[in-house]
Order: structure tokens, then C-alpha cells, then sequence
């Protein structure tokens, strides 16, 4: 029968790469997935687990596919702990993707949220000049520096890292990083994902700038298609109709950056 | 001719004859605004509890291959006084409001919640298929079901609508039940208790294993029990079940219904699919000369 996205497709995990002690990348193959565009998602079910949703990692190898994952409650450390051989199912993929602008272009990323990054360094243009921002809380928490400077190898780049602790790289908040880049620069797109305050600083500082610039939310989601409601965002789905936003349309959203709902749909502050 | 899309289901009055259903994207008021701006004549919220409920963990929601979706979301909501707050500010959005309970005394509770709200209808969901002590389990028993009736019209002027589905207990019994405790319109039908298993992991795919099929599978059954209720007894029917076009809307019509509501076509079409049926019905109005969806209702019924 002809593959149904909204039905889970069952793959075989490949390869397991630790990034950190916390985060790996799960390898498979599979066509559909290795070709999705950058900030695509799907839903990721670990059977007897749970099922969330993953922004889509790259893989070297053509054909194949990969999620990578920090484990952190139920449902992502059974994600984390799938071993290679042992099966998942993936529906999908979902979502918009970003608009990549072409000249000089800000990618800023933390934790996960540097796993649509790296996608969308694959479909920079060789002209552009590129600089990646790498946000993290300390040294063992840093992953895909190398990656980020391989993709970039054929452009004029930087990628720079920052820990809050100063173990690695630059001392502080990626964030004030950011503010002082775009001061000081006219970027042409800035693309962020992470942690909500980090990307409802970096969507400020670009926005008020008149600077383009994307963000690609995360809420709590369960069906994935805009059908249960859960991760709306004000009056948007962040399943259907993002997960990557505009800066212009965030700025008059009055959730984004204080707000997000937690299972029973009740409104938290972040 | 001159065609609207006005319809009343008994004391009520809509603009529009097509409905968000329950369950559906029904936890924001800012949501239901944009739903209803998108063509919908009203909006029907999750299913509230007197306490909020986070539902079953996912795998809650997928598509079946053959078309269609089974869930198990387990009636996750914030809980019927938190929702109140939310839809205090209301002016303009017909909102009908969904309740669960176990007991009478439950939706008596939540109706108080609402009392400074701008509430269209209360739709009791006689007829969840996949959460213990609520749902089906309260449809099924008809003591209960008189119970439950009696106490919410006791307890507000608001119109009273029952959803009910198919249990164990034959649904027109529970709605003839439902009709004589009083009620003011029958939703049919719920979702139907289904699952499925995936066969290389060899597990059920719902947490819950078992969840309601909803979608253009159940259509057909939807529009069965329609016309059977609106055979048997006079009460005003909103038609629920797998409503994707508007000849399915039409369909519905002639079957019994003065309104229907969609769910699932919302996850295949997205929200631009209220304003596309509602304009595929007043067309097929225009072009066989009707001026009213009333003039529709149950014409199928004529020999």
C-alpha cells in the first residue's frame, strides 16, 4: 500500500553517534526524510515509549536520514536510549520551512535547536558569508562546531561559540552576542532556534533592526497536523502553520517569548 | 435565488450550518476566532472536566492508511474553570461548550463556571469511545443519562445538546432517553472504538490501544444513524462523522441534520475548509432553488 504520511513508517536505526554525554544522532534510511527542507519535522514514535516530534537532521550519506536527540524527559530519553537494529516509526514530514535569504546570513542555534540549522547551512548558496552562532551552558554541551565549520568549508564563514560559564569558546550569553552583531552589521536573514528566550532575543534584536528574521518554535505537540490544538501559539499552530515564524508576525504575537501550554492546555510562563 | 446559510437547531440560531467540532483545536480563545472568521458558524470546545486533564501520552493521534485517523488524546483539557476565565472576554463567537463527567452533580458544577460567560450551547458527550468513568460509559447507562439531562436543564436556560455514539446500549434508545429527560438537540455521532496495530513492532500504535476512528471511514455510519433519529423521533439533529465536502454536508441535510460539524477534514484540509463547504452548500442552494437550509432538512425521508 502507498506510504501514508500521517500513518507511522517503521525504519531500522543504523548508526548511533554520541554528540555529548547527553545528545546523540540517530541514523536510518529512509528517501522521504532525507529530503525534506530545513525546519521540517516529524513525529517520532518510540514504540512502548511515546512519540514527539524532531526537527530533521542531516546525514552525509544520500538516502538516509537522522534525528538527533538530548534526552532530557520520558519520551526523548526512549529516543535517546534506541539502540542500532531496534526499530521507530516516523510520520511526517510536517511544517514550513525557513526562506533562506542569500548575502550575509546569521544562524543563531542552542542545544537541539541547532539540528534545522545545520540543515540549513546544506542549502547555502557558496556566495553567501555565513556566521553561526553556538549557544550553550558549558563546554560538554557543545556539539556540532565541526560540522557547522565543515558544511561551511567552500564559504566565507565564522562559526562562534559561547557558554554561559565561559568554559568554552566566548563567556555569556550567546544572546548579547547576537545584540551585538546585528549592531553592528547589516545581516540579510538571521535564522534562529532554541530556547525560547534565546530566540525571543534574537527575534527582537534583528526585528527592531528591520532585519529578516526567522524563528522556529517548540510547543507541545501531539498530533502533528492541526487537528488537537496543542501547541497553538496566540492564534497560530505552531504544527501547521510554523514551525518557522517571522519576526514581523512574532512581534504581535503575546505568547511567544512568556507563554507556552502544558498538557491539560493551561497557559505557563516560561 | 436568493440563498443563506442560516440554520436553527431548535432554540438556537447559527449564521452558518457548519461547526467546528469537539476535540478539535478547542483550547484558545484566540483559536476559536480565527476558526470562526475562517467560515465556521460556531465553535464546539474540547470536552471539559471539573479538573484539568493532561490525557494519554503519544502516540495519541495518527492517520490510518485506508483514510481516516484514530485518536486517543484521552480528553486532555484545561479544566472547565480555567476555561471559563479564557472565554469570559467573548462577544461575538458562538461557543458550545463540551463537558464530561461521571456523575450529575459534575456538569452541574461546570455550568456554574460559565455564568458570566457568552455561552451558545452546552453539548454533553454522552459518548467519548476511549476514557473510563465519562463518555460512553455514562451513554450506555440510561439512568444516568436521565439523570444527567434532568440536572443540566435544571440548572441553566442555555440550550442542551447530547452527543452520542455507538456503545453498547443501542444510541437511539439513549436518545429517545435523552429526549424525554428534556434536551434540546442530538450531535451524532461520536468517533467509533477502534485501533490498529503496527505489524513490524507488533504493538498497538495508540498508547491507549484503543482510540475512535474518525474521518471519511465513519461518514457513511454517521449519516445511517442521522437518518434513523430524525426517522423515529422530532428533535433538532446536528451531524457529526467524517464531513469532508459539502455534498457531504448536503448529504447530512437530507438525512435529517439543520447542521453538521467537522474534525478530521481540518487535519486533511486545514481551516480553509469551512468557508469551501460553506460555499459549496449555497451554491447547490442557488442552483436547485432553495432559499433555506430548513427546506433541506430530512427531504431524503420523502418517498
Amino acid at each position: 500500500m502507498q506510504r501514508n504520511h500521517n500513518h507511522p513508517t517503521i525504519v531500522t536505526i543504523e548508526k548511533v553517534i554520541d554528540e555529548t554525554p547527553t545528545v546523540r544522532t540517530l541514523v536510518f534510511s529512509d528517501k522521504v526524510m532525507s529530503n525534506v527542507l530545513p525546519g521540517q519535522f516529524a513525529m517520532v514514535w518510540v514504540p512502548r515509549v511515546n512519540e514527539l516530534p524532531m526537527s530533521i537532521m542531516i546525514s552525509k550519506e544520500s538516502e538516509k536520514a537522522a534525528f538527533t536527540v538530548r534526552k532530557h524527559g520520558p519520551a526523548s530519553t526512549g529516543l535517546f536510549n534506541v539502540k542500532v537494529g531496534e526499530q521507530i516509526g516516523i510520520r511526517g514530514p510536517y511544517g514550513n520551512s525557513f526562506d533562506l535569504k542569500e548575502g550575509k546570513i546569521l544562524l543563531v542555534g542552542g542545544g537541539t535547536g541547532l539540528v534545522p540549522m545545520m540543515r540549513l547551512l546544506t542549502f547555502v548558496q557558496p556566495t553567501d558569508d555565513v556566521t553561526v552562532l553556538i549557544g550553550a551552558k558549558s563546554k560538554d554541551e557543545v556539539f556540532f562546531e565541526d560540522l557547522a565549520n565543515h558544511l561551511l568549508e567552500k564559504n566565507i564563514h565564522k562559526v562562534i561559540v559561547s557558554t554561559d560559564d565561559g568554559s568554552y569558546g566566548e563567556k555569556g550569553f550567546v544572546t548579547d552576542l547576537v545584540e551585538k552583531l546585528v549592531s553592528e552589521t547589516h545581516y540579510d536573514g538571521v535564522y534562529t532556534c532554541g530556547p525560547e528566550i534565546m530566540m525571543y532575543k534574537t527575534v527582537h534584536s534583528a526585528h527592531s533592526r528591520n532585519i529578516f528574521v526567522q524563528a522556529s518554535l517548540e510547543r507541545m505537540m501531539k498530533c502533528g497536523v492541526g487537528i488537537c490544538g496543542s501547541c497553538c501559539v496566540g492564534e497560530d499552530l505552531v504544527c501547521r502553520d510554523g514551525t518557522i515564524f517571522d519576526g514581523e508576525h512574532l512581534s504581535k504575537n503575546k505568547e511567544f517569548g512568556y507563554f507556552h501550554r502544558n498538557k491539560a492546555g493551561i497557559l505557563e510562563n516560561y | 435565488m436568493d440563498s443563506n446559510l442560516t440554520t436553527s437547531i431548535g432554540p438556537m440560531q447559527l449564521d452558518r450550518p457548519v461547526m467546528l467540532a469537539s476535540g478539535i483545536l478547542g483550547i484558545s480563545l484566540d483559536v476559536f476566532n480565527r476558526v470562526y472568521r475562517s467560515g465556521a458558524g460556531a465553535v464546539v470546545t474540547k470536552s471539559l472536566s471539573k479538573e484539568p486533564w493532561e490525557g494519554y501520552p503519544n502516540p495519541t493521534i495518527f492517520g490510518v492508511k485506508g483514510g481516516g485517523w484514530i485518536n486517543a488524546v484521552g480528553l486532555s483539557n484545561p479544566g472547565a474553570p480555567n476555561f471559563a476565565k479564557m472565554i469570559e472576554s467573548n462577544q461575538n463567537i458562538p461557543i458550545i461548550v463540551s463537558l464530561v463527567g461521571s456523575i450529575p452533580e459534575d456538569f452541574e458544577m461546570m455550568i456554574k463556571q460559565f455564568e458570566n460567560c457568552k455561552v451558545t450551547a452546552y453539548e454533553l458527550n454522552l459518548s467519548c469511545p476511549h476514557v473510563a468513568k465519562v463518555g460512553l460509559e455514562v451513554g450506555d447507562d440510561p439512568e444516568l443519562v436521565k439523570k444527567i439531562v434532568t440536572t443540566v436543564k435544571n440548572t441553566t436556560n442555555v440550550p442542551v445538546i447530547a452527543k452520542v455514539g455507538l456503545g453498547t446500549t443501542h444510541y437511539l434508545n439513549t436518545v429517545g432517553t435523552a429526549i424525554e429527560s428534556g434536551i434540546d438537540a442530538i450531535t451524532a455521532i461520536n468517533t467509533v472504538r477502534a485501533m490498529a496495530i503496527d505489524v513490524e513492532t507488533q504493538q498497538p500504535i495508540l498508547s491507549n490501544k484503543f482510540g475512535g476512528l474518525s474521518g471519511t471511514p465513519i461518514k457513511p455510519i454517521a449519516l445511517r444513524c442521522v437518518y434513523e433519529i430524525s426517522s423515529k423521533y422530532n428533535i433538532p439533529i446536528i451531524g457529526c462523522g467524517g464531513v469532508s465536502t459539502w455534498e457531504d454536508a448536503i448529504e447530512f441535510f437530507l438525512a435529517g441534520a439543520s447542521a453538521i460539524q467537522l474534525g478530521s477534514a481540518v487535519g486533511d484540509n486545514w481551516i480553509s475548509i469551512f468557508d469551501k463547504i460553506n460555499q459549496g452548500i449555497l451554491q447547490y442552494m442557488k442552483r436547485k432553488g432553495y432559499s433555506s437550509i430548513k427546506d433541506l432538512v430530512g427531504l431524503a425521508k420523502k418517498s
